[in-house]
């Protein structure tokens, strides 16, 4: 796996600070994108007071967080209390350096690869930052000293944990067929042969839905579940702080598509256009489709997404994956 | 269709939304008539001769259940006639923050003096600038907003009002 390439320190760190800006500013668009849709999809318009069709719309909601007073309970554990967002802001952020969105570009001397680090156990780490993420909505909600952000932060809890084992076993059939964890190295072999959507279906499905429970989104958004609670696990958080859980929630949103993308589909390939531009219609498809569900579909009670995640979801993603490993002994 | 196909209808139905256009109506710069008995900024008329309706007797501030009306009375005399009866208002104040807007003093007004017009858009910035005096109730309204057609709606025309 180790290839030579003439990369220096600073392309990388260049690349680095770019991505993670890009995926900053992509999830300011997310917010905008999903109002924007979800107006249409109830005949409404959406923002569209701050600038041309509401496209400031996100700067201005930035500056109201950053202006807006940040209310700290004065029985919260301050350390924890503090860095609970952070940690789920900086994991959501770091969790998308793993995935790649282009080839390998020779541009004079240098060689300047579409991904940020190409580690061999790309899947694992990403699956690994996704767990670190859990803790901070755990901690979140335990260090604010609420039994209500106590009570929401253990369903949230609850119901990641659950879905993490259907979505890591989801992707066992792809990690087979890839013959890697790395993710560049699933999206060379897919090259060399067909998009993994095609023989994954099952995979593809139970990954997707498994996700879609891992983001909190709708119709799994029992975690924030608006019209029923408050906000579970992060109640007691208002300003920025609660800015960066929902800034975390969002790019988590955005890796997974980005992870569905790369796994099943065939990362930057594709005819015709540069790498990154298919990675980003790719992304932007799977985005729309999580908006899409968050229109169409109303949220399931919490017995019903226990006994969907542990009797449906894992025993068709652990089935999916031993028929592939069956299979590929066989055959 | 068995479930789980059925609920899959529903997203051709969110999908065809999206090209439709919006029913919004984009409020400040459309504004839906309101209704010809809406109840809104209230407003003091005078007689076509000039002399103010209201003759100081003081039944709205008795009828308000808010106690937002104050009204003194002062005595006219030959060279102030301000009002056609004994008596006017010399000081007819309504503090439109405590103003519910029921118009039980459009109800209680035996001279029609004082009706509740269709204006809404009354928000200040400070509480005094939502004490309306005696000059401004009587003054043209500056804003005009647009009122449906009566004979839209089924509405009679109130009693007290076909009586006096």
């Amino acid at each position: 796996m180790p290839e030579h390439l003439n990369q220096p320190w600073w392309i990388d760190l260049l690349k680095a600070f770019l991505i993670a800006n890009l995926v900053l500013g992509a999830f300011a668009y997310a917010t905008w994108l999903e109002r924007k849709l979800l107006g249409r999809m109830q005949n409404r318009y959406g923002p569209n007071r701050a600038g041309p069709f509401g496209l400031l719309q996100p700067i201005a909601d930035l500056v109201k967080l950053l202006r807006k007073a940040s209310f700290f309970p004065a029985a919260a554990i301050d350390v924890l209390y503090i860095a609970a967002p952070a940690v789920a802001g900086f994991t959501a952020l770091a969790a998308f350096s793993v995935i790649p969105w282009g080839p390998v570009w020779h541009i004079g001397p240098y060689d300047v690869t579409g991904w940020v680090v190409n580690v061999s156990i790309g899947l694992v780490l990403l699956f690994a930052l996704g767990s670190v993420g859990i803790y901070a909505f755990v901690v979140g909600g335990w260090a604010s000293e609420s039994k209500y952000s106590l009570l929401g932060s253990m369903r949230t809890c609850a119901q990641m944990v659950s879905y993490e084992v259907a979505l890591a076993l989801s992707v066992l059939g792809v990690v087979l067929m890839g013959h890697s964890l790395s993710l560049v190295d699933i999206v060379r072999q897919q090259q060399a042969t067909i998009w993994l959507a095609a023989p994954q279906f099952v995979g593809l499905v139970t990954f997707f839905i498994a996700g879609i429970a891992e983001t909190n989104r709708p119709p799994f958004d029992l975690p924030e579940a608006e019209q029923e609670l408050v906000a579970g696990y992060h109640t007691e958080y208002s300003g920025m702080r609660f800015g960066l859980f929902s800034t975390a929630e969002y790019i988590n949103m955005i890796t997974l598509s980005g992870l569905a993308v790369t796994l099943f589909f065939g990362g930057w390939s594709g005819p015709l256009l540069p790498g990154p531009i298919w990675f980003l219609i790719k992304l932007g498809a799977f985005l729309f489709v999580f908006i899409w569900m968050r229109a169409t579909l109303p949220r399931l009670r919490y017995d019903q997404l226990m006994k969907f995640g542990w009797k449906v979801l894992l025993p068709v993603a652990t089935l999916n994956a031993l028929l592939t490993a069956v299979f590929l002994v066989v055959f | 269709m068995p479930q789980p196909f059925e609920s899959m209808k529903g997203f051709a139905v969110t999908f065809s939304q999206i090209f439709k256009k919006p029913i919004t109506q984009q409020y400040p710069e459309v504004k839906r008539p309101v209704y010809p008995r809406f109840r809104g900024r209230h407003r003091l008329w005078r007689h076509e001769n000039g002399l103010e309706k209201c003759v100081g007797c003081s039944l709205c501030a008795a009828a308000c259940p808010a106690d937002c009306i104050r009204v003194v009375p002062a005595e006219n005399t030959p060279d102030n006639r301000v009002s056609p009866g004994e008596r006017y208002a010399r000081i007819y104040e309504i503090n439109l923050s405590r103003c519910i807007f029921c118009g039980y003093c459009e109800l209680a007004c035996p001279f029609d003096a004082i009706t509740l017009e269709s204006e809404y858009e009354i928000s200040e910035y400070s509480r005094e600038d939502l004490i309306y005096t005696k000059d401004m109730l009587l003054a043209e309204p500056q804003k005009r907003m647009p009122t449906a057609d009566r004979d839209l709606y089924d509405t009679p025309i109130p009693v007290w009002k076909e009586e006096s």
